[in-house]
């Protein structure tokens, strides 16, 4: 940059880095890794080979893995210097914070609902018989 | 990035971007964090209310229709479907950024237009679902499945997946209005004139966002 003050005609110019090879590398993991978790998910639905909550950390440890790709090549952040990735990595950790509070929060809800709410227990303890259609002729959301 | 930085370069000496980006780029990502924590917000207050709940509604059970197949069972298959849908549209959206990079404006407006037919794909597909689950009788403030241990569940269902969907579908929506403002802009040759296409990779940036909260979405209502 030539000038004091950078126009946005000099980020705009002479950039040759574009590889569409590595566009296409991305969204193969992308799909390989959705497609791994919907054959999981039916698989577990089938005959419930494992237990859920391990499942659901695999399943959130290969969301965050697509997350990963989608803002390091997509969204070439990974691209950048340092200045730049800093700036969102680090209001991005916020996030530990948040859900390790709030879902926290929930389950400590959920004791207490079933310590003291034993209209709750009850309810978590019945099982009722489904309903198989709505009435006809009445959606719901329409009076 | 193709500018060669300089090793030791002084970001924060003043006279330049300390983010080597354009501002415009800059704010968009800025723009995009906010976002982020309200779509966080929203699923976090999803996942509250599940970790409070005893037990909470099959998706495997709750979202197994396909269009025209009847009353098969093919769970998961036409989320699968949108899932695809939109990283495909993700990746048409990076080969028009690329292309306007090349300045090759009839390129740029191809990629374009074949990412606004995946946004639109995809919120036909949206429609069909909730006109779907509201056939069943799923709606704000009314859920007919059942808790997955056979216990009556809440409404807490059906609304977070509204809502957030809803929300989700939104962004979609104003993602391609955006996307065909930048098609327009290509066609009437602006971009050519100012000499840089960084608005189509502001564009960009905000249509990977929305594949990318997609992808958060489509774990937490159809995978956990």
């Amino acid at each position: 940059m030539s000038s004091a003050h950078p126009s946005s005609a000099d980020f705009g110019k002479d950039k040759s880095s574009f590889d569409s090879k590595s566009v296409w590398r991305t969204f193969w993991i992308l799909l390989v890794i959705t497609v791994t978790e919907l054959i999981i998910a039916i698989i577990y639905y089938e005959t419930h080979f494992f237990p859920k909550h391990i499942l659901n950390g695999v399943f959130i440890i290969m969301t965050l893995a697509k997350a990963f790709f989608i803002v390091a090549e997509f969204m070439h952040l990974g691209h950048e210097i340092k200045n730049l990735i800093m700036t969102i990595a680090i209001p991005a950790c916020l996030f530990i914070w948040f859900l390790i509070a709030f879902m926290w929060d929930g389950s400590a809800y959920h004791n207490l609902r079933m310590r003291y709410d034993s209209y709750q227990n009850e309810q978590s303890k019945t099982k009722v018989k489904k309903v198989e259609h709505p009435v006809e002729g009445k959606k719901p959301g329409v009076e | 990035m193709a500018h060669t930085v300089p090793v030791g370069q002084k970001w924060w000496s003043g006279g330049k971007s300390p983010f080597n980006v354009e501002y415009g780029k800059l704010m968009m990502w800025y723009f995009l964090m906010s976002d982020a924590f309200t779509f966080g917000a929203f699923l976090i207050s999803y996942g509250t209310i599940r970790f409070s709940s005893s037990s909470w509604p099959n998706p495997n059970e709750v979202f197994k229709s396909f269009p025209f197949i009847g009353e098969m069972s093919v769970p998961l298959a036409f989320v699968s479907l949108m899932t695809f849908i939109l990283i495909m549209s993700s990746v048409t959206m990076v080969m028009a950024v690329g292309a306007g990079q090349a300045h090759d404006r009839k390129a740029v407006m191809k990629w374009m237009f074949l990412t606004i037919l995946g946004g639109l794909a995809f919120l036909g597909c949206q429609a069909w679902e909730w006109t779907h689950l509201h056939s069943e009788g799923a709606w704000w403030g009314s859920n007919p499945f059942l808790n997955i241990d056979g216990t009556q569940s809440t409404t807490n269902f059906s609304n977070f997946f509204f809502t957030i969907t809803g929300f989700h579908g939104f962004h979609v929506f104003s993602g391609v209005i955006i996307n065909i403002i930048m098609l327009i802009k290509t066609w009437r040759g602006d971009f050519d004139r100012k000499g840089h296409y960084l608005m189509i990779e502001k564009a960009g940036l905000y249509w990977h966002f929305v594949d990318l909260v997609w992808v958060f979405v489509f774990t937490c209502f159809y995978l956990l």
